[in-house]
């Protein structure tokens, strides 16, 4: 499997990484390298194996429906790069 | 004392020989002289270390010191500290700081530990020779043309050209066990879940394991000892009674089973490697150790499947910098799509991109169950290996690399090369397995070879007690770097 720039354009929009002009073409390479690699991997016939999520099978603790946390917003913001009023600012996304 | 062992500082500091204040100074200056070389450390408080050293002189005084009261440590720049910056290698946050500290330095500073600095480390933990860190590469101090091997291997070079006695990394497929071998010390990776991952800035949530680093296994047992225990706050840590990790320190190695998985003798290892391996199993068989030759069938498919997981985890687990919250933000965009990606693309280096892109990839509609589905499956048939072999003996031994380190720019621009170069470190966090690296020789060249040792769940105690009884035997751990003179 190899991807083509168009692909490579419709993935980084995907995962919101802008490319520069003339950036693809180097990205595709390397890119369809690694792909080569993990390619290898797809003739292994797996059918009727589980699929391994996770290295130790653990269930999700449970506790006491009590509150935990406190209120360090202030805390937490002061390392944000644009904060008022206790508030994240970002580009208005609706006019 | 620069080149003393933890548990030989923290009887010197016991002793009163030297005070914490006196052996911070002795490893700050170190750090001063050779860190503008090595660029092992991103960040160094001094105030902030000889602050914490004053207050362990003054607990050992009230007799309230414990066995790494006063000792200086160096932790990798993964782990968030309170009033210190974090930067995780990248510039996303080359001026983060975290308004918590992670369980790891909770730990050590509830120990009477001293913080030296924060080290240098590939990008979020992704590489294999500290080039793809933001702040430069490390150099390797038994030659400074070389990779320390990554991604701790600003950790590792700390420790071998001793300007810092021990300190910490993290493993995701061979970050810890894969520098600590080309730079000639000692490195754990510890079952998963043992260590908490609270404040470890995440790569692969499903394979990050945080571990000790240090000339050799006793103080890395110390370490142990410190770091590892239940954490309410990591959802993945285990509920263990705490453990003593240096109780089979002085166990025999007579009747051990040592595994010699074919897998790990092929093709593409040097012979200076191979030799200073086998010289250790001759060693091991000399003490009694029988070697036994164990299958680990798709072991050369770790890689693949390796390069479709973490990168999976990666690309979820980093979609969190976006600008908004903490990091990096854009300067010019137009809307906030565009401050999304301008900010990505601004703030991540070209190996986190690639693995993100990748990640996004096999996530991708239409390509998950070929890609992610099938690599979850092999990566059950790889535990499986791990646990047929265990069936017939108790650990599995073999080189932690195929070369030694390697010179810088040399894998940099072919990223299959670079990654080839884990085939040994992957398959044990892919099971979760402990996995420890030592040194065990050099080869021609004159660089470190690492000798891996692999255990089953929970095996870090017996793991640590084999290769103590090694080091009584060798002094490969106690060798100073060529480049890097006391």
């Amino acid at each position: 499997m190899s991807l083509s720039p168009d692909q490579i354009e419709r993935l980084a929009r995907l995962a919101r990484i802008a490319l520069g002009p003339g950036e693809e073409v180097a990205v595709v390479g390397r890119l369809n390298r690694v792909l080569g690699l993990i390619d290898q991997m797809r003739a292994v016939d797996t059918t009727g194996i589980e699929p391994m999520s996770h290295p130790v099978d653990v269930v999700q603790r449970q506790r006491p429906d009590c509150v935990t946390e406190t209120d360090q917003h202030e805390l937490f913001q002061a390392a944000a790069p644009a904060v008022e009023a206790g508030l994240y600012l970002v580009p208005r996304v609706l006019e | 004392m620069l080149n003393a062992t933890l548990s030989e500082l923290s009887a010197a500091l016991a002793e009163k020989r030297i005070s914490s204040v006196e052996l911070a100074r002795l490893f700050l200056g170190r750090i001063e002289r050779l860190n503008a070389e090595l660029n092992a450390f991103i960040t160094v408080d001094a105030s902030l270390a000889l602050a914490q050293a004053h207050r362990a002189d003054r607990d050992r005084a009230a007799g309230k010191a414990g066995p790494l009261t006063g000792i200086p440590l160096a932790h990798k720049d993964i782990f968030c500290t309170k009033g210190l910056r974090t930067t995780c290698g990248s510039r996303m946050l080359e001026n983060f700081v975290s308004p918590y500290d992670a369980h790891v330095i909770e730990r050590f500073e509830a120990a009477g530990s001293v913080l030296l600095g924060k080290t240098n480390m590939d990008e979020f933990a992704m590489g294999s020779s500290n080039e793809t860190s933001y702040f430069g590469p490390v150099r390797n101090p038994w030659d400074r043309t070389l990779v320390p091997g990554g991604s701790s291997g600003g950790t590792a070079v700390a420790v071998a050209a001793r300007m810092a006695p021990a300190g910490t990394g993290t493993d995701t497929g061979g970050s810890i066990r894969q520098p600590a071998a080309l730079t000639g010390i000692c490195g754990l990776k510890p079952t998963y879940g043992v260590v908490s991952r609270y404040g470890m800035i995440a790569f692969a949530s499903s394979l990050d394991q945080g571990g000790p680093m240090a000339k050799c296994a006793q103080d890395l047992a110390l370490l142990m000892n410190a770091m590892a225990g239940f954490d309410a706050r990591d959802s993945t840590s285990l509920e263990r009674p705490q453990e003593d990790y240096g109780r089979e320190l002085g166990r025999s190695l007579a009747g051990l089973r040592i595994g010699l998985p074919n897998e790990y003798a092929g093709e593409g290892i040097e012979p200076g490697v191979r030799r200073a391996v086998d010289e250790a199993v001759r060693w091991f068989e000399a003490q009694g150790a029988k070697t036994v030759p164990v299958e680990l069938p798709n072991t050369a498919l770790a890689v693949p499947v390796y390069y479709v997981l973490a990168p999976a985890e990666a690309s979820s687990n980093l979609s969190r910098f976006d600008g908004v919250r903490y990091g990096h933000r854009a300067k010019d965009y137009a809307d906030l799509a565009e401050m999304y990606s301008r900010t990505r693309a601004e703030g991540f280096g070209a190996e986190v991109k690639r693995r993100i892109l990748v990640g996004t990839y096999v996530l991708s509609h239409g390509y998950y169950d070929a890609y992610y589905l099938q690599a979850q499956k092999l990566r059950r048939l790889i535990a499986q290996d791990f646990a047929a072999a265990f069936r017939s003996c108790d650990v599995i031994l073999g080189p932690t690399t195929p070369t030694t380190a390697f010179p810088i720019g040399a894998k940099i621009d072919d990223p299959v090369q670079m990654y080839l170069n884990d085939i040994f470190t992957i398959p044990a966090p892919l099971a979760g397995l402990p996995g420890l690296s030592i040194p065990c020789g050099f080869d021609d060249k004159g660089l470190p070879v690492g000798l891996q040792l692999t255990g089953g769940y929970f095996s870090e105690a017996q793991l640590l007690g084999i290769a103590h009884r090694y080091q009584q035997a060798t002094d490969w751990h106690l060798r100073v770097p060529t480049e890097a003179p006391l």
